[in-house]
């Protein structure tokens, strides 16, 4: 028989009796750990993505160290912001982030909706969803800063304007209104792409049974695909909320950089991103710079979490 | 008795703790065609790819048991120098999309690293391309990109791409599921007329397939090699019943 | 028809009027900017625009040529930065996607994505300009590159992904090793899909301003030195905008007109590719 011809060298030892061989059918061959030099290159790559989050976030805290240590909880409560006396507080600028954040949100609502109703429903494919799908990329790929330039120049006297007919003093333009205007179209495609995508996810055999039924076409959206979408359509705002909070160039632009807590829209203000970019040249103390880093870090950790949950919520609906 | 090329002996296979190929003891002689068939989930195309050790790419996949090549214990070598000397013919045509044909014949060589001076290069195309059978269709268009080719020619190219290599054993697994009649029967004469120089280890589907082509006939069955003997002894006697069953197309 | 059904017609109608219009009124604004960039953009824009240095605070004239060269050196230098590690990161995700390390990077690529630009300038910061002594191209562009990251990252794994398990399989089966296999047949097969990756993240940060703002920081000089301050046309025009001179504001529409011809450039090559792309695969 052929296993005449099987030579004996280099037999391991283990497979070496042919009547051991059932007993020990679970004895694997040593699969080759390869460890490449090229596969150590790769997991190095994967592992500096991890590095690099990290390293960003313990960055932001050790230097937010000095402002977390100086003012503790009260960087947060508090409404002074006085750099010639090295006190910092944040609450300011916490309520300008959330008050233009939210305000542009709701302002941005019916806009991105109708877009994604259009895409994710009536217009899927074809001319028309083109024309709206270059409008959403085209709206998403204008930078921020000529979002800002634009809006200074021509929606900010618009704004000025309105206060001055209003009689709303001071009436500078400059403000958390006008702010909130040009944050709610920068977030429009966000939006609208994620409520686009959840509404396409809608099960046609959902839809199918209302049309058997005789419903309208208004009828299987407002009745099916939009409670359906709901959570997903929810989960596309707050991300599109990260988005606004962490936007800077066009607010820094256009709210009016002001440092005390504002009263009303139409006051100039401060977000957490304008105060940053406004003042992080200007800060020559230590506790200046640290104080700075700080809102860095509150900004870190509101857009990650909103990113988050956000996309937690999307992933679920994905699932099912 | 002709020399064995390819011997096991107690080889298993198992995905995670499936036991999908069980003490399979074969011996695969030189220059000869061997047909693994059997119905679908037997564990012929696991064998195969035990065979070149291409099964390891699938995660959690193990083996035990002993595999010789030349008296060389497979399990022993080095995976890469393995495949090197065992080329392989996969069930879908699948030629570098990147590369033109003749690039494609010349694969191996350019993806080992391996340089040669330009006319050993275009020997190397040349007689493969000649072999495989498909030297008269393409020589005027081997700057081409092989996927223009037809899906019968693409596969014979993916056999030229292997012959080109040198290699001792080929191993076809299901070559011809994806083609039509006409190719199909211009790759069986083509694995025919390989036999001269490479030992060919072809799994496939197809009764008559086996019939048609091979010297020596395996049945395997959910995991066994229930019988292993020359094809006409397998086509006209066989010995065990489950054998018997499946090629009167009682089961499969 | 009875009354109700005429009126729940009628009211299917009238919905999609309404989505229309919001449509058309969120298109306004899009055009309107479009607009003022166009015609202030083309008044403002010469020979002498694109090739002179500016000339000093409050005299009339000048160029950009300093902020366009920046831009230009910021944006290649972070391509470079980010290229290979992007690629690389998205070559392991595609290769080892059920590993603990492959989930815990492909999250956090997500989270950088997300991350405020502004918040990666302030770490930029800290990371190159402090040690370094001054603001510098070379920091700019480790921000702009930190930005390019998950989206090249990304289109990366995605485009892998697609290549058919076969290709792989056959040149693994003729012995080539794992690093031939992926440089010689998988990239080479996925190189538009990694190329569309490249200029979408280009597109993402070629306007971007807030991290550049303390790393960069802006030169009124043309700079080539990595480690010296550089200018760029986002910078240039958040500079002139918020300026009170009329020449600089002028000058700004003009900038912010390079700079949309630039990011127009990014996106419809990445359109292309991404034709090249799908039609292969």
């Amino acid at each position: 028989m052929a296993d005449v011809l099987v030579g004996v060298a280099g037999r391991i030892p283990m497979a070496n009796d042919a009547t051991t061989v059932t007993t020990s059918q679970r004895d694997f061959h040593k699969p080759q750990k390869e460890r490449s030099l090229f596969q150590r290159v790769l997991v190095c790559s994967a592992v500096a993505m991890v590095l690099l989050l990290v390293g960003i976030f313990v960055t932001l805290v050790d230097k937010s160290m000095l402002s977390i240590r100086t003012f503790g909880l009260g960087f947060i409560t508090g409404t002074t912001w006085d750099p010639l006396n090295g006190i910092f507080a944040g609450f300011p600028y916490i309520v300008g982030t959330v008050v233009t954040a939210v305000l542009a949100l709701a302002l941005s609502f019916p806009f991105g909706m109708s877009l994604a109703i259009l895409l994710g429903e009536y217009y899927r494919y074809g001319w028309i969803s083109n024309i709206l799908k270059n409008l959403v990329e085209l709206l998403a790929g204008i930078p921020s800063i000529i979002y800002g330039f634009t809006a200074l120049f021509f929606l900010v006297p618009l704004v000025r304007q309105f206060e001055v007919s209003q009689g709303i003093q001071p009436a500078f333009g400059v403000s958390i209104l006008s702010a909130t205007i040009v944050l709610s179209i920068m977030i429009i495609p966000y939006s609208a792409s994620v409520a686009r995508e959840i509404i396409q996810l809608v099960p046609s055999m959902l839809k199918e049974a209302a049309y058997s039924m005789g419903a309208t076409r208004f009828e299987v959206v407002r009745k099916i695909v939009l409670p359906y979408a709901r959570s997903g359509i929810a989960a596309g705002f707050l991300l599109s909320f990260g988005r606004a909070v962490g936007e800077t160039m066009a607010v820094t632009m256009v709210i009016g950089n002001a440092n005390t807590l504002a009263k009303s829209i139409f006051d100039p203000s401060n977000t957490m991103a304008s105060i940053i970019a406004n003042e992080f040249t200007e800060a020559t103390t230590k506790i200046y710079l640290s104080s700075l880093i700080e809102i860095g870090l509150m900004l870190f950790i509101i857009t990650v979490l909103f990113d988050l949950l956000g996309k937690y919520i999307i992933n679920r609906m994905r699932m099912s | 008795m002709d020399s064995t090329i390819l011997s096991t002996t107690g080889f298993n296979a198992f995905f995670s703790d499936n036991h999908v190929l069980k003490n399979i003891a074969i011996n695969i002689p030189k220059n000869r065609i061997v047909a693994m068939m059997g119905p679908s989930g037997c564990g012929k195309t696991t064998f195969l790819r035990c065979i070149n050790r291409m099964h390891e790419l699938t995660p959690n996949a193990h083996s035990s048991g002993e595999m010789r090549l030349e008296g060389q214990d497979v399990y022993a070598m080095n995976s890469m120098m393995l495949r090197r000397r065992i080329g392989m013919v996969f069930q879908r045509p699948n030629p570098f999309p990147n590369m033109s044909i003749s690039e494609n014949v010349f694969a191996g060589y350019l993806l080992n690293g391996i340089k040669l001076p330009k006319p050993e290069r275009h020997e190397i195309v040349e007689t493969s391309l000649r072999k495989a059978a498909l030297w008269d269709e393409v020589k005027d268009s081997l700057n081409k990109k092989g996927t223009f080719l037809s899906g019968g020619q693409q596969q014979r190219l993916c056999i030229a791409r292997a012959i080109a290599m040198k290699p001792e054993m080929i191993l076809l697994d299901e070559p011809t599921s994806a083609l039509d009649p006409i190719s199909t029967s211009k790759v069986e004469e083509l694995v025919v007329e390989l036999k001269a120089n490479y030992t060919i280890v072809i799994v496939t589907h197809n009764m008559q397939q086996a019939a048609r082509v091979s010297d020596m006939s395996a049945f395997f069955y959910l995991g066994e090699l229930i019988e292993y003997d020359n094809t006409d002894q397998i086509f006209t006697n066989p010995k065990d019943r489950r054998t018997q069953n499946y090629i009167t197309g009682r089961f499969g | 028809m009875d009354k109700s059904l005429q009126w729940r017609i009628l009211k299917d109608k009238l919905f999609v009027v309404f989505l229309f219009l919001f449509v058309v009124l969120t298109a306004v604004p899009l055009f309107l900017i479009l607009y003022y960039i166009v015609s202030n953009g083309i008044a403002a824009i010469n020979w002498d625009f694109l090739t002179q240095l500016p000339k000093p605070v409050g005299e009339v004239g000048g160029g950009v040529i300093n902020a366009i060269v920046g831009t230009l050196i910021l944006i290649v230098t972070a391509t470079l930065i980010a290229t290979p590690l992007g690629v690389l990161a998205g070559v392991y995700l595609s290769e080892y996607p059920k590993t603990k390390l492959a989930r815990t990077a492909g999250l956090f690529v997500e989270i950088l994505q997300g991350i405020p630009s502004i918040v990666i300038g302030i770490v930029a910061y800290v990371w190159l300009v402090e040690p370094i002594g001054n603001f510098s191209a070379l920091s700019g562009s480790a921000a702009l590159a930190i930005m390019m990251l998950p989206v090249i990252v990304r289109t990366t794994e995605e485009t892998l992904k697609l290549i058919p398990n076969t290709l792989k399989e056959a040149a693994l089966a003729m012995g080539t090793s794992h690093s031939r296999t992926i440089f010689r047949v998988i990239i080479p097969n996925s190189l538009s899909g990694i190329v569309t990756g490249i200029s979408l993240a280009l597109a993402r940060i070629a306007g971007e301003t807030a991290p550049l703002l303390f790393t960069a920081f802006g030169n009124p000089f043309i700079n080539v030195n990595l480690l010296q301050p550089t200018h760029s046309l986002p910078l240039l025009i958040f500079n002139y905008a918020t300026s009170p001179y009329e020449d600089w504001h002028r000058q700004g529409w003009g900038a912010s007109l390079v700079l949309i011809v630039i990011i127009l450039c990014f996106s419809v090559s990445s359109k292309i590719f991404i034709k090249r792309w799908t039609v292969q695969s």
